[in-house]
């Protein structure tokens, strides 16, 4: 039956337009699809550029301890903070859910095997992403802008030598150090809160702590530092060499590294966690 | 020698360079002169491999350039000093870092890097500013830095892109000196990219006029003032086609 009045309007000029809204919907989703998997493909070469350079190239002593002392050295006041009063505000939120069915003294392992598997790696790495990520993606795209990095290389010098390669084995070392440091003083903050604060027993605060903490809690935090060290330095060098013009492109450069690092702490967490369980169940 | 063969390079769809010849001899100072953004700059960075042609060839010495890699290309490139057109000097490093970067790279002695870094500042006159850093330093200053950093491990080519803008008259003269005693003295082969005409004929063996992505006349500074091509005549007299029309303008008005 033929579509009268209202009906046959909207059909012939709204389907048309629909279509091709439709079509202009999915040639975007197709770029946005390709270029996301242009740049994964460019951080793989980089992050390949960069064993190569490590293994082939002398070792930039000098430079790599500047830069652990920035990255780690340096940071060390934000992952304190943030390790201890994650460690209290644990002890104070569990402490009341436990104290309802008289568990008291399972706050210290909670506390513990959360600071050790989860909270430490994630959160130094989120500090640690948001202060260190941003300045090297800043800088190296400042670079980049000035034609430096171009400088560099017309004297026969390798940018990923000189500037990535000292940041990538300085973050290497300091993130799983930040992150020890984090369990530490979470843990070590959540007791004072627990046994000082909220008056659980001491001795059954460390007893059950120890009894319940692993030595692969804190092994398997530790090496997830490590993959998260990894993202970090590579996704904030690839967002500053790839910098687009002037300070609006460093600034979005910036915080794309920051934004593209932390969802990428978060995402893989989840992955490294199956993946540790999968092989070692705790 | 530098011979330049057929040089495609396009930005963005946008073409710059479209088959572009050219041959740089040894020893010689050639001034490459045209319109702002008509693809100086993209030319010199072509020289020393920092930039990709679309299509053509770069040969250094006889060595197509353009297939190398970034390794291969190492050698080649300490061949070559780079004068940046906003100086490009390290911010995070003193001047004198900057001016000893290319010599630390190649790991020469400490002492030799000294003496060379102080006689490279001495003469571009910047040695009381050598603990200062980039920010410290005015425009000028940092161009004659970047000058000296250029020079310091005694290249076979230096390319300089606008080597006297943003300089008062005497700083640019004083630079054109430099460029002038490099040439006379180590025969440095001198690829100079400006729009500051006084510069190229007080410097240059020959100007090359690049106009539309292509060489367009090469000569003497005599040949090119002598000239009575419209284009280039057109360019060393500055006289743009506004001017024209306003004239134009004013003589249908009267």
């Amino acid at each position: 039956m033929p579509l009268e009045g209202k009906a046959r309007l909207a059909t012939v000029w709204l389907v048309p337009y629909a279509a091709q809204d439709m079509m202009e919907v999915l040639l975007r989703f197709k770029e946005f699809v390709l270029g996301q998997l242009t740049q994964l493909g460019s951080m793989l070469l980089l992050l390949l550029d960069i064993f190569k350079t490590t293994f082939s190239r002398r070792p930039r002593w000098g430079l790599t301890v500047e830069q652990a002392y920035k990255i780690g050295w340096q940071s060390q006041a934000v992952v304190v903070i943030t390790g201890a009063f994650t460690g209290m505000v644990f002890a104070v939120q569990t402490y009341h859910q436990f104290h309802k069915v008289k568990m008291d003294t399972a706050v210290g392992p909670v506390i513990s095997v959360a600071m050790t598997r989860e909270l430490a790696p994630v959160l130094t790495a989120l500090m640690v992403a948001g202060r260190v990520g941003a300045a090297i993606a800043a800088e190296l795209g400042t670079m980049k802008v000035t034609e430096q990095l171009d400088a560099m290389r017309s004297m026969g010098t390798a940018p990923v030598d000189y500037l990535v390669v000292p940041r990538f084995v300085a973050m290497l070392l300091a993130l799983p150090l930040l992150t020890a440091e984090a369990m530490f003083f979470g843990i070590f903050s959540g007791y004072l809160v627990g046994v000082n604060m909220l008056g659980i027993d001491r001795a059954y605060f460390l007893n059950n702590m120890y009894k319940f903490t692993a030595v692969q809690d804190v092994m398997s935090g530790l090496i997830k530092s490590v993959f998260f060290a990894v993202f970090i330095a590579l996704i904030s060098c690839y967002k500053g060499f790839n910098a687009g013009e002037g300070a609006e492109g460093v600034g979005r450069a910036t915080t794309q590294a920051v934004v593209v690092s932390s969802l990428t702490v978060l995402i893989a967490n989840f992955f490294i966690a199956v993946l540790f369980n999968a092989i070692s169940p705790p | 020698m530098i011979k330049i063969e057929g040089l495609w390079k396009s930005f963005s769809g946008n073409e710059v360079l479209r088959g572009l010849d050219l041959e740089i001899r040894d020893g010689e100072t050639i001034v490459i002169i045209g319109q702002s953004g008509g693809g100086k700059s993209v030319l010199l960075k072509h020289l020393c491999g920092l930039l990709k042609p679309d299509r053509g060839r770069v040969l250094v010495d006889g060595t197509d350039i353009v297939p190398l890699g970034e390794e291969e290309l190492t050698p080649i490139r300490k061949q070559f000093g780079f004068l940046f057109q906003g100086a490009a000097l390290f911010d995070s490093m003193t001047l004198y870092d900057n001016v000893a970067f290319p010599l630390r790279e190649e790991r020469r002695a400490e002492s030799e890097v000294h003496q060379r870094v102080e006689q490279a500042l001495k003469i571009v006159d910047l040695l009381e500013a050598q603990d200062k850093k980039p920010a410290e330093l005015s425009g000028g200053m940092r161009k004659r830095a970047g000058l000296a950093r250029a020079v310091v491990a005694n290249p076979k080519y230096v390319l300089y892109d606008e080597p006297t803008t943003g300089l008062d008259p005497i700083r640019a003269d004083n630079i054109n000196e430099m460029v002038l005693r490099l040439h006379d003295k180590l025969h440095v082969t001198g690829v100079v990219v400006t729009h500051d005409m006084v510069s190229a004929y007080k410097i240059a063996d020959r100007i090359a006029m690049l106009h539309e992505g292509r060489i367009h006349m090469v000569g003497t500074p005599k040949e090119i003032q002598a000239t009575q091509d419209p284009i280039v005549k057109q360019f060393i007299t500055g006289v743009s086609d506004a001017h024209q029309e306003v004239q134009l303008g004013a003589e249908t008005v009267h």
